[in-house]
């Protein structure tokens, strides 16, 4: 099982400028950033603090923002595509 | 010029003046800084007052080197003073502040404008924005006249109005099957892979600038003087947050004395993230997944400046207070029949909480009160639609004695 994570522009430099990547074995978003942390030094920090996401990063799947499914407990499928987002546009 | 850079509101660090709108270390958002230290009141006065009758005459407070000169200007709308209304509601000083009186007839031409003077000076060639109608109004009519290339992407169930006043001007207009947010969400997604300017994603702290000189224009033009009390509308927050940035600034330089005024944020009930955490006493907005409201321009479920907005209202003794549609529609009317101006829904939802809390007793009997009127009634006229009779007669006295004089005015009062 396995999902693909969108990577912001603002990630890139931890990413090594992959802006697209594939996370294995996960079955939810929580399990699929951990996956993340593991893999890029740096990115923890920039995104999550006190074990839940900062305040302006916003996390889709498939499209949904996960504060309206089950935020990090959210479970993801097979093909599901992840995306992360900053949460300062708009307005 | 005192613009120094761009700094993160959450942890401070700072980044060069580019199209840049999210800190890299914590995902905060980037706001301009400037250093107003070397700012003498006295000439930054007279700078003010022999300047354009623009928002360009607050140019030392803007994110610019020079005087940027734009091919649309913004600003320097009237401040009326609204005695009808004052007395309807039982205050002693009500002063509308009509931003329709802008070129695409809303605010938004201020923040465009500013937004287009930094998109020149960074070299883009091509300006886009998510907009939820007042925006897509002012891109398209600033980009056509610039020259510039544009799209413009709206939420597919705008009003007829704000989709024709954008297109005439030559736009690509992209209407998206989804809220707002979806729309907001896209927006930051392209910004990420094309090389445009998107004024209210990648150009938004340059383009937020553009709110204060709302309130640079009531203080100049209440004679350098603050008023106590503002009631402005919050959909992402923004508006509302950088009018008391601008009052700030003014008591930092000393051109202005006194408090920061109280602020009261105005939201419709079908799309109230901000108001309901301001109930509950929350520091952060639960997103709405579906907004329901006529006011259209206000729905923003997930507002980027929220927490923001919350803080400000707390710490001014304020409030973010929410109306539904009839207190809207009634809103819109009570400010066209005391001050003849006919505002859009967004205006009917201001004006709606000002009556809310003055008939709750909020508003102290001696305040002076800035009524901040956003946008323009042709744009929203569905909103009136059957809230009054037309009286059809023959062309005779007769028929006109019987039929028309001295009919009631509205449907339903």
């Amino acid at each position: 099982m396995s999902v693909t994570v969108k990577i912001p522009t603002q990630l890139r430099t931890v990413t090594g400028g992959e802006a697209e990547t594939v996370v294995d074995e996960v079955t939810t978003v929580g399990e699929v950033l951990d996956g993340l942390y593991d893999r890029y030094d740096g990115l923890r920090e920039r995104i999550a603090e006190d074990g839940d996401l900062r305040r302006f990063v916003n996390v889709y799947v498939a499209g949904e923002d996960i504060r309206f499914l089950d935020g990090l407990d959210t479970p993801v499928e097979d093909g599901d595509e992840v995306t992360i987002l900053p949460a300062v546009a708009g307005g | 010029m005192p613009v120094e850079a761009l700094k993160c509101k959450e942890c401070g660090e700072r980044y060069p003046l580019e199209a840049k709108f999210v800190c890299e270390h914590c995902f905060g958002p980037l706001e301009v800084a400037y250093d107003l230290s070397g700012l003498d009141p006295d000439e930054t006065r007279r700078r003010i007052q022999s300047g354009p009758s623009t928002i360009w005459r607050y140019s030392d407070f803007l994110p610019f080197d020079r005087r940027p000169r734009t091919a649309l200007a913004a600003g320097v709308t009237p401040l009326v003073r609204a005695d009808r209304l004052a007395e309807r509601l039982g205050i002693r000083e009500v002063w509308v502040k009509n931003d329709a009186a802008n070129p695409t007839h809303s605010f938004k031409d201020r923040v465009v404008t500013v937004a287009l003077a930094k998109v020149r000076e960074l070299g883009y060639r091509v300006v886009a924005c998510a907009s939820t109608g007042n925006l897509a109004n002012a891109v398209a009519a600033h980009a056509a006249a610039a020259g510039l290339e544009s799209y413009v992407f709206i939420p597919a169930d705008l009003e007829e109005q704000k989709v024709l006043a954008t297109g005439v001007y030559g736009t690509r207009l992209v209407a998206v099957r989804g809220s707002y947010d979806d729309v907001n969400r896209l927006c930051t997604q392209l910004s990420g892979e094309r090389d445009w300017a998107f004024v209210n994603v990648n150009l938004r702290p340059y383009y937020a600038e553009g709110s204060k000189t709302i309130a640079f224009e009531v203080a100049e033009q209440l004679g350098f003087e603050l008023p106590d009390r503002v009631v402005a509308p919050v959909a992402s927050g923004s508006l509302f947050t950088k009018i008391a940035r601008g009052f700030e600034e003014w008591l930092q330089v000393g051109l202005l004395s006194g408090d920061l005024p109280t602020f009261n944020g105005a939201q419709a009930e079908g799309c109230a993230p901000v108001a309901s955490a301001f109930e509950a006493g929350r520091d952060v907005c639960r997103p709405v997944r579906f907004p329901d409201t006529i006011a259209k321009s206000l729905a923003i479920g997930d507002p980027a400046d929220g927490p923001y907005a919350l803080d400000l209202a707390r710490r001014t003794r304020g409030s973010v207070t929410a109306v539904d549609d009839d207190e809207i529609r009634a809103g819109i009317r009570l400010l066209a029949e005391t001050t003849g101006i006919f505002t859009e829904t967004a205006g009917g939802v201001t004006t709606a909480v000002l009556r809310k809390l003055a008939e709750a007793g909020e508003i102290d009997s001696d305040e002076r009160v800035v009524l901040t009127i956003t946008g323009e009634g042709l744009k929203t006229l569905d909103a009136v639609r059957g809230t009054f009779e037309t009286h059809e007669i023959e062309p005779t006295v007769e028929a006109f004695e019987s039929q028309a004089e001295a009919s009631p005015v509205h449907a339903s009062a």
